[in-house]
């Protein structure tokens, strides 16, 4: 399993109730599911994921994160996840308090754009940070908002939102002493838990 | 005419009538004493009777899914498409019933049969059916087969309905519900759209109230319009304009009242096949359960109450330029089964054949079809699948 999916599935409680948000493959409600007996939802919108999620039994709901979320319940879920899904939102902001509004606590990943290579493409380079792990183009990216630690823990001041857990992973997702004692420079992806 | 079948076709397939005589209450009130259904099967039924598949037809559909009657017929059953081996539906695994809905027109009891108490064709005597009527028959047919839980019931539009209030009626005997192109209930414009095919029909002077087979006429003209405005319904803005656009059979316009436009032709076409084809009143009949199909209503109008008791996992299929049944009446069951916490998976396909998308293959519906068709075969108890 991927190595933040690790560290997540560890947040999760046995028996809960449990949406996720850019489900991709299924990966980690499968997981979930049979490990720890939870029950609940994925939602995707890209097609081949959504067939490996029925081909494993995960429920998947295709519909747009960005608006479909509306008819869902306050509070109806346990936990809410969402795995590096944050940066292609149209309102990242809007979806973090959606998240809060339907689950009782959300677990919430992305990549740090203040990781120390970003900075040093940027710096030196002059140019959008491309590399393995953000493949993409400045024109060709779904990647629309990037944020670093610092941004997203500022936005969790502004907003009243409580985190819980916080962690940080490298390119390999591993911990490594150097990252928990510099985490905006040497983490590649943020992972939180939060609640309001 | 097919000298030879389609490796992935069923081949040949000879319907069977079975007959029932425990008296079946009705919505109405009245009651069917004895009647008859006919019914088509695919695949093998295993020994535990636990791969049953049960297919509900939609409006004018029947017993006949796939496969050939004969090997002069030249078009496959209705649901070919979809069912057969290798196909979402494998009839490798499943073993696959498609029934005539009772008040139907091709074997089953309706309008057409001879009504016991006065020698002569029910006609428009014949009750009124709802879908949970025919969700009771259908159980019944189910007994007949011993099977105690169908591995899934399966329909698009009308049939996705009563795929819906098996979930809700049935609980314990389905484990899975695939409700395909589908409403929780009609709208105010779908009961419109029915009634002028209604009205077309009754008010055709050979329609005689129903009572035409004494006649030896049949109302054409107005199965024929009915049929007609069905079609505008079922084919969306594009789908028409990409299909037939503004084309002119013979290139250039006539200056008279005839049909030019090749639209024109097509649902001439359409409709006048089908006026030979189909009876009267059992349209009428397919119309009205129809508009009376709300399962909600006997839970205070609460479509999340009225699913909270269902067991099974349900997949919902919608396609974007159906506006018959629109992506937002799927969404409408989808919320509801998520508001009562029951398992569910919901695709919607791109498509520009509006309604009619649930019958055409196109290839992203196939593959979000058989991937659940894949979870199903798994969940078939014992199954030997399990490490697909």
């Amino acid at each position: 399993m991927r190595a933040d999916l690790e560290i997540i599935q560890q947040w999760v409680k046995p028996n809960s109730k449990v949406l996720d948000l850019g489900c991709g493959d299924g990966e980690l409600l499968s997981f979930l599911q049979h490990q720890k007996n939870t029950r609940g939802y994925g939602v995707e919108v890209d097609h081949d994921n959504i067939t490996a999620c029925l081909e494993k039994g995960v429920n998947v709901i295709e519909i747009n994160i960005d608006d479909g979320l509306a008819s869902i319940d306050d509070h109806s879920f346990d936990t809410v996840i969402m795995t590096q899904a944050l940066q292609v939102m149209t309102r990242p902001d809007q979806i973090v308090d959606e998240m809060l509004r339907i689950g009782k606590e959300c677990i919430v990943t992305f990549p740090n754009f203040g990781h120390w290579r970003a900075r040093g493409y940027l710096a030196f380079r002059g140019r959008m940070p491309v590399s393995k792990f953000l493949p993409y183009t400045w024109y060709n990216t779904p990647n629309i908002h990037f944020c670093t630690f610092k941004d997203f823990e500022q936005l969790c001041v502004e907003r009243n939102i409580h985190i819980l857990d916080r962690t940080v992973v490298d390119n390999e997702h591993k911990h490594h002493w150097s990252i928990r004692l510099w985490p905006n420079m040497l983490g590649e992806v943020a992972i939180y838990r939060i609640t309001r | 005419m097919p000298l030879s079948f389609p490796e992935d076709s069923v081949g040949i397939v000879t319907p069977q009538t079975i007959c029932f005589d425990q008296p079946l209450s009705l919505a109405c009130g009245r009651q069917l004493d004895r009647y008859d259904l006919i019914i088509e099967t695919y695949g093998t039924l295993n020994a535990d009777a636990s791969n049953a598949i049960l297919v509900c037809h939609a409006l004018s559909g029947n017993q006949h899914l796939a496969g050939y009657n004969s090997a002069e017929e030249n078009k496959p059953g209705w649901w070919d498409s979809a069912i057969g081996p290798g196909k979402p539906i494998d009839t490798n695994t499943f073993f696959v019933i498609g029934l005539n809905n009772l008040g139907g027109c091709h074997g089953s009891t309706g309008p057409q049969s001879i009504n016991p108490d006065t020698g002569k064709p029910f006609g428009p005597d014949f009750p009124i059916m709802t879908v949970p009527d025919w969700v009771e028959s259908q159980a019944r047919l189910a007994d007949h087969f011993g099977i105690q839980q169908w591995a899934a019931v399966v329909g698009g539009s009308l049939g996705g309905m009563q795929a819906l209030q098996w979930a809700i009626n049935y609980p314990q005997r389905l484990r899975h519900c695939l409700i395909i192109a589908a409403a929780p209930k009609l709208s105010a414009q779908n009961i419109a759209f029915n009634e002028v095919a209604r009205q077309a029909i009754s008010r055709d002077p050979d329609f005689n109230n129903g009572h035409f087979y004494e006649n030896g006429k049949v109302p054409k003209t107005g199965l024929m319009l009915a049929r007609m405005l069905g079609h505008i319904t079922y084919l969306s803005d594009d789908g028409m304009r990409e299909k037939f656009g503004r084309e002119l059979r013979e290139g250039k316009l006539s200056y008279d009242f005839n049909p030019q436009f090749e639209v024109e032709s097509y649902l001439h076409y359409q409709g006048e096949r089908f006026s030979t084809a189909f009876d009267a009143n059992t349209y009428l009949l397919m119309t009205k359960a129809l508009d009376y199909f709300d399962p909600a209503a006997d839970y205070g109008d609460d479509l999340a109450k009225a699913v909270s008791h269902a067991r099974c996992k349900f997949m919902l299929i919608a396609f974007t330029s159906d506006w018959r049944f629109a992506p937002e009446r799927s969404r409408e069951i989808v919320d509801a089964l998520v508001a009562a916490e029951r398992q569910v998976s919901y695709a919607e396909v791109d498509s520009d054949h509006g309604h009619d998308a649930f019958l055409i293959p196109t290839p992203r519906y196939i593959d979000i079809y058989s991937a659940y068709m894949k979870q199903v075969a798994n969940d078939i108890p014992n199954s030997s699948q399990e490490n697909t």
